[in-house]
């Protein structure tokens, strides 16, 4: 094993490395905001009173969980494009040549399987908060806007925050499949580095370790939010 | 959409279901042993033993499972000449032991958690009273503590099964043809990932329905009287024998 190869600069491959992991850092925070974004959209269908959008919304999470994330990807890389051709011929009458970029591509896949796990978590918070609450908070004369960010965000979210967390280290664990569709980021650096001096193993573990470092330190921020989001509740 | 296509695929993509499920299950198998060791590890008294088990777990449920397989398989290739000496390279050349060690070694460590969990929730004083009308440690465990511990974390495995079956979607990165593996295989033939995706999409959905309804029957049956009214196979069969 040869670590004068990870060394920084031009004759090493660890600034390569380092910006493999920007980039898996951004792809997942980019990702998990998506998948929130969704999930806040469906729990709501979820917790609604209508039929079809509680369908809807449970198609898209039995799918989505119940299907792997690879071949989501596959379906993406191969028939976003196509799809979007389509809708570039169909409605913009170009008929050039349109392609999704791979981050994109990326951030699509890994951001609705991660919305598919959040969904649950935030509709489980929703229901933790007390309806006598809510109907207190009316009954004060709140509107709906206030009676949302005042009386359910604070506690959705503090109840949410664990679940969430587990969410996010799926999220960033599930940014290593997107090395397959050619997205430069941790995996994806190390296969390249691996194939081009024959030592697999250093670069694997360098990924290994790389990722051991960003969920540490990530699922440690999210203990730190769990502590402030809890600093009203008093302590049994 | 290619009805035509989607009836050629059909029957390619079912012949891997069972590579798939031979993954998942022996993984599953041999993880679930490790897991029960691990398991006994982090409830040890002894320090080192539970760091280490804890260790192994940390390490294994913060690295994506794409690493680990690739360390594995692309990684043991780098100390060839070393396993070749000692005659594991047999074994570390194939996909498929690889696969099959990083699935075992992954689930190993989640389901230890799970085990563990299951374990601590068994109430003590049903330990002590075993323990005062004199039943010995092993049967202790056999008797009282596993088939409660087993009852308890059966919803939380039932969730580690389904993320296995998927997980196993994985080896089809080292060359294994699984329904992932087949399916990108047909995508990149015939470019209709619309069509294949469907498929192998409702195979592993209908896998995945199978086990949580397995788990779901084999929750009600473990503890019929938390579910009383409702049919219990293995209750009835239990108290037939019992009258015998």
């Amino acid at each position: 094993m040869d670590l004068s190869l990870l060394s920084y600069g031009d004759q090493g491959w660890g600034d390569e490395m380092i910006w493999g992991a920007v980039m898996t850092l951004v792809v997942a925070v980019s990702s998990f905001l998506v998948g929130i974004i969704l999930a806040v959209g469906f729990a709501a269908m979820k917790l609604s009173n209508y039929k079809s959008l509680k369908l809807i919304a449970d198609i898209y999470t039995t799918v989505l969980r119940g299907i792997p994330e690879l071949l989501v990807i596959y379906l993406v890389f191969f028939g976003g494009g196509t799809l979007l051709r389509m809708v570039a011929s169909g409605v913009f009458g170009y008929d050039g040549y349109v392609d999704l970029p791979i981050f994109v591509t990326g951030v699509i896949c890994i951001g609705v399987s991660s919305g598919a796990y959040s969904t649950e978590v935030i509709r489980g918070a929703v229901l933790t908060v007390p309806k006598g609450q809510i109907e207190a908070a009316r009954a004060i004369g709140m509107g709906k806007a206030t009676r949302f960010w005042r009386i359910l965000v604070p506690q959705v979210a503090r109840f949410a925050l664990p679940g969430l967390g587990n969410t996010w280290q799926l999220t960033l664990k599930d940014t290593s499949l997107i090395s397959v569709i050619g997205l430069v980021e941790i995996m994806r650096q190390a296969a390249v580095g691996a194939g081009s001096t024959k030592e697999p193993f250093t670069f694997y573990i360098t990924a290994f370790v790389l990722y051991l470092a960003l969920t540490s330190i990530t699922n440690r921020g999210f203990l730190r939010a769990e502590i402030w989001a809890a600093r009203g509740v008093r302590k049994s | 959409m290619d009805f035509q296509l989607m009836q050629e695929t059909w029957p390619q993509l079912l012949d891997a279901v069972p590579v798939t499920l031979i993954l998942a299950v022996v993984s599953l198998g041999l993880g679930f042993v490790l897991a029960m060791g691990i398991a006994m590890l982090r409830l040890s008294k002894n320090r080192v033993l539970q760091n280490s088990a804890y260790g192994f777990v940390y390490i294994f449920r913060s690295t994506p499972l794409l690493v680990q397989i690739f360390l594995i398989y692309y990684g043991s290739g780098q100390f060839r000449t070393f396993f070749d000496d000692i005659g594991l390279w047999v074994f570390l050349k194939e996909p498929w032991f690889c696969a099959i060690l990083a699935l075992t070694l992954n689930t190993g460590a989640y389901s230890s958690e799970i085990i563990r969990g299951g374990i601590q929730s068994v109430n003590w004083g049903q330990i002590e009273a075993a323990k005062s009308i004199g039943m010995s440690a092993v049967k202790r465990f056999r008797r009282i503590v596993f088939p409660q511990a087993l009852r308890q974390a059966l919803p939380a495995y039932g969730n580690e099964i389904i993320l296995m079956v998927k997980s196993t979607s994985l080896a089809s990165t080292i060359t294994i043809l699984d329904i992932t593996g087949i399916a990108k295989k047909i995508i990149a033939e015939t470019w209709s990932p619309i069509e294949v995706f469907i498929i192998a999409g409702a195979i592993y959905l209908s896998l995945n329905f199978i086990v949580t309804r397995a788990v779901n029957w084999l929750e009600i049956n473990l503890s019929p009287e938390q579910h009383r009214g409702r049919v219990s196979m293995i209750g009835r069969l239990r108290s037939v024998m019992l009258k015998r």
